[in-house]
């Protein structure tokens, strides 16, 4: 106990310093700003308030949120709804081929979403490739544009978050151990009963990770609704960034800024207990294992069990 | 598995490959094209390519982003794999506050680091440029190389430490002979998404960096609000041109462990 | 260097891990140059002590002392003793060469003296060929070599092995143990000896401390600990044994008596002394006792009074089965029984008797040249008694 461990102490030190002083402290100054009245010539003067989040009643903001919400909800479930079948059919497919497919998957992931959003461009303009095919097809008879609106945005969050779905239900997925399925089967399910009973309760935390990763940088990335929806489009993030950056309102838009951190907050508590239950579920009959429990410091609960995709997962949207 | 559910499936995951990849190669393919406005193809050019080499701002914004990125990366990726190696091998109290701590990072909103971190340095009276990104691209990026390396320290047998203390090694030495060289991979993988994130990330850089350092990324931003361009086409092949041989660099990586 | 005689002693040594009790305050004293193994089931401890000496663990109360030095807050660099770990531990990215000499690379030895000492150790092991393979390149009994080579090569005073041959199997386990043995003579260093195994603990130890439930049960030779076990659960521990109830009832022969007394052992020379049972030893009183109705002569160096309940401890081979044709009876004390099962083993046949009261015992006889026949059948009616002298006896603690 006494024993000196200067590298282990100096250490500890400096990862402590660092997220303290910029991860911390800069998240407990936003939360005070919150409470702030706007200032006149700084940005805050220091009165106590709870008048920023009252604003939040407000019927534009109200709209804002609740146009955001709909549009991140949505680009989620259409993730969801593509990314699973995709992530089960490229986890369960030839052994040898599985990591080729997973790099096409990754390699979006990692190319930068500007690039993405913008390629999009091409695709959804007038006279662009979408417009382009359609007429070939005979489907509409003069070009057509799919740019600045709601749809645009849509397609756009999709289309930059997909990536951050499957990785997340890939692993998941992968992990699950394809013999239940069997048993399952075995036991008298039919495929659907067996999907609906096993897989889906096991890949649940795959699930909830995958929606984590896409609704809330959904809700966050304000670039792809001013790239893709034009003036018109304007979500949460936007409200954020304006507040900030245009409207010079820091109360308001820092207490914006909470309603995300209250999403992020119950999907972690949502991933939490997913995750536990699949745990406890794998853990029940398990050896106990007391003997190097001690030895071990291993938490147990981390996050991201069941979803190693999700821990490189995320990224710059 | 029927028959019609497996060609299902196929389909399925060459239109997800296509819907993610058409747009980028239609890109690149345009980038090559010698039309300033007009999809039609006109011919193979590389003007597009000359005209982003002599645009200067936006190479001081690429150079400004690749210093900025080397060292954050690298900063980074010490930190990170101090915090994970704390975090595997030590007890110590707020030794869970620290690991929940970063694996609320990962997944918490950039935006919302971007404010938070405006704010602090307001209120520090710090000057916004490069030293106020630099520590926001080692904050954003930290978690993301703490996650990998522990993922790889999952599987490292305690015992090896514990051997090379026996032989006479001291914390540090048994740290440096045994764990750093067998973490090594991660730890590179690590400094490459570290180097991707600062590379790619918009929404801290947005609020932290003041109008005397622009970056790559914001510079491409307001060229991209302005619509369709070829010398931008040009730039995002570059640029998907890169982001694969980080990646298969990465995966070459993370691959070796498995062996 | 080791100038102590006793090279290891634990003190009153206590330690707890949050509130269960992994040591319950041990005195050990380790002899230099023995090889002493501790030897009980997982969990009772063994494994916390190797890990105090090896400095891995501080004892929650009482002393460490290595060569006569306190070492209760010395970091595991900085003691002269090694380690071969259970699963060996080698270092996966280092070669053969680089993982023998990374003890001697610590210390900072010089480069031609690491490569002699290097070549020397591996040689040792049978190993020199191999320097530039990956341990992952080895069969498990190389790297097994591989671990103890990497170990003595740094002189220690005290060699610690934990559990080195689970994971070998059963031949090799049994060329290892050899091989273990005969470098601990040639080396001269204490090995220390973590096993589970009572077999693999008594071909190769000096000593063995049988532990149990963080508390030593016994410390002995493996005959001592074998044929005298201290208790019951040494004696059970350390192989099958047959317990039979017992009442003394009578005191034959007490050492503790004043010379001329009647029960007074006799002088040497004398008629008395030469009808004395010519293995008893010193020390060793005689009784007699009734087992199962019959009354037997037994003899144990503990002291105990006429009506005290005692266990007659007998190992299966211990036990002498005798056919006996009906309406014979033999002229030696016996129980009667009848044979349960009959096991074929090859060198011996393993029998399961129940003896008249329903007691049942284990038995196993030997094969000789003599012996016409020992294939019984179950069902077959024998005369069960023992090896005069061959009896542990322990006062039955819960009669």
């Amino acid at each position: 106990m006494t024993r000196r461990r200067p590298f282990r102490t100096a250490s500890i030190a400096v990862v402590w310093l660092w997220l303290g002083l910029f991860a911390l402290l800069p998240n407990l100054g936003l939360l005070l700003v919150t409470f702030l009245e706007r200032g006149e010539s700084d940005f805050v003067s220091l009165v106590f308030t709870w008048d920023n989040y009252a604003r939040l009643a407000d019927p534009v903001f109200v709209r804002i949120l609740g146009e955001s919400l709909w549009l991140a909800a949505a680009s989620t479930l259409v993730c969801l709804l593509i990314g699973y079948p995709f992530a089960y059919a490229v986890a369960t497919a030839r052994r040898g081929l599985r990591p080729w497919l997973l790099l096409l998957v990754v390699i979006p992931f990692w190319t930068n979403s500007l690039i993405r959003t913008y390629a999009l461009i091409i695709i959804l303009k007038s006279q662009g490739i979408a417009s382009n095919v359609l007429m070939a097809l005979g489907l509409v008879s003069e070009p057509v544009s799919f740019m600045y609106g709601e749809f645009a945005v849509f397609t756009g969050l999709t289309y930059t978050l997909l990536p951050f779905m499957i990785l997340p239900l890939y692993a998941s997925i992968e992990k699950l151990d394809k013999r239940l399925l069997d048993a399952a089967k075995d036991l008298g399910a039919s495929s659907l009963r067996a999907f609906w009973h096993v897989t889906l309760p096991l890949t649940l935390p795959g699930i909830v990770a995958g929606c984590m990763l896409v609704f809330l940088p959904s809700l966050g990335c304000f670039y792809i609704p001013e790239i893709l929806g034009g003036a018109k489009s304007m979500l949460i993030g936007n409200f954020i960034k304006n507040q900030f950056l245009v409207a010079r309102d820091w109360p308001l838009g820092a207490a914006a800024s909470t309603i995300m951190t209250a999403l992020l907050v119950l999907m972690i508590i949502g991933y939490w207990l997913s995750s536990r239950r699949v745990a406890l579920r794998e853990r029940k009959g398990a050896d106990t294992g007391a003997a190097t429990a001690g030895r071990t410091p291993d938490g147990g609960h981390d996050m991201t069990h069941g979803a190693d995709g999700a821990r490189r997962a995320r990224g710059r949207a | 598995m029927t028959l019609r559910l497996r060609t299902l499936r196929t389909w399925l995951v060459w239109l997800v490959y296509a819907f993610l990849y058409v747009p980028i190669l239609v890109v690149i393919v345009y980038s090559f094209n010698d039309a300033r406005y007009t999809t039609e193809w006109k011919g193979f050019t590389l003007k597009w390519y000359s005209a982003l080499a002599a645009n200067g701002p936006l190479v001081d914004a690429a150079l400004n982003s690749l210093s900025v990125a080397t060292l954050a990366a690298t900063i980074a990726t010490v930190l990170g794999t101090l915090a994970a190696i704390c975090i595997r091998r030590y007890r110590f109290p707020g030794r869970k506050v620290l690991h929940g701590c970063i694996y609320v990072l990962t997944v918490s909103p950039d935006i919302v680091m971007g404010i938070s971190l405006l704010i602090f340095f307001i209120a520090m009276g710090v000057q916004l440029g490069f030293w106020t990104l630099l520590a926001a691209h080692v904050t954003l990026a930290l978690p993301f190389v703490t996650v990998t390396v522990l993922a790889r320290l999952a599987e490292f047998d305690e015992q090896l430490i514990e051997a090379a203390r026996d032989l006479g090694a001291s914390e540090w030495r048994a740290f440096r002979h045994v764990l750093l060289p067998l973490a090594a991979p991660a730890v590179a993988a690590g400094w490459l998404l570290s180097f991707t994130l600062s590379m790619d990330d918009v929404l801290v850089s947005f609020f932290v960096t003041g109008p005397t350092f622009e970056v790559l990324p914001l510079r491409v931003y307001s060229m991209v609000r302005l619509g369709v361009k070829p010398d931008i086409n040009a730039l995002s092949a570059v640029m998907f041109t890169l982001t694969i041989v980080l990646v298969l660099l990465a995966q070459t990586l993370t691959r070796t462990r498995r062996k | 260097m080791a100038d102590q005689e006793h090279i290891i002693e634990l003190r009153g040594v206590t330690k707890t891990f949050e509130d269960t009790v992994a040591l319950d305050s041990i005195d050990l004293t380790i002899r230099n140059g023995e090889f002493l193994t501790l030897l009980g089931p997982s969990g009772c401890g063994k494994t916390t002590i190797l890990r105090l000496l090896s400095g891995f663990e501080q004892p929650t109360a009482g002393e460490v002392r290595i060569n006569g030095q306190v070492v209760n807050r010395v970091p595991p660099e900085q003691r002269q003793v090694n380690t071969v770990f259970q699963n060996y531990a080698l270092f996966p990215h280092m070669t053969v060469r680089d993982n023998v000499a990374f003890g001697l690379k610590m210390q900072g030895v010089a480069a031609d003296e690491t490569a002699r000492r290097v070549h020397d150790a591996l040689r040792m092991v049978h190993l020199e060929t191999f320097a530039d393979r990956k341990p992952r390149q080895l069969s498990g009994g190389q790297q097994q070599r591989v671990a103890i080579a990497r170990a003595v090569i740094n002189n220690p005073l005290v060699l610690l092995l934990d559990e080195p041959f689970s994971a070998l199997d059963f031949k090799l386990r049994k060329q290892m143990q050899l091989e273990i043995k005969h470098l601990q003579r040639q080396l001269g260093i204490t090995f220390v000896f973590v096993t589970h195994d009572q077999e693999e603990a008594f071909a190769m130890s000096d000593r063995v401390v049988v532990m149990n439930e963080g508390r030593i049960e016994q410390i002995g030779a493996p005959k001592e600990i074998y044929e005298e076990p201290a208790n019951m659960y040494v004696a059970r521990f350390v192989g099958d044994i047959n317990a039979l109830p017992g009442r003394i009832d009578a005191v034959r022969l007490d050492w503790s008596a004043a010379p001329g007394a009647p029960l007074a052992p006799p002088a040497p020379g004398t008629p008395e002394h030469a009808a004395l049972p010519p293995d008893l030893k010193p020390g060793e009183h005689l009784y007699d006792a009734t087992v199962g109705g019959t009354v037997f002569p037994v003899r144990s160096p503990r002291r105990l009074a006429p009506g005290d309940a005692v266990q007659v401890l007998l190992r299966p081979e211990d036990l002498r089965i005798d056919r006996i044709a009906v309406a014979e009876t033999p002229d030696w004390p016996h129980l009667w029984g009848r044979i349960e099962e009959s096991v074929y083993k090859g060198a011996t046949v393993d029998l399961v008797i129940t003896l008249d009261d329903g007691q049942r015992l284990m038995a196993a006889e030997f094969f000789n040249e003599d012996d016409e026949d020992i294939n019984y059948n179950p069902g077959e009616r024998v005369a069960v008694s023992w090896v005069d002298g061959w009896e542990v006896l322990l006062p039955d603690d819960a009669a």
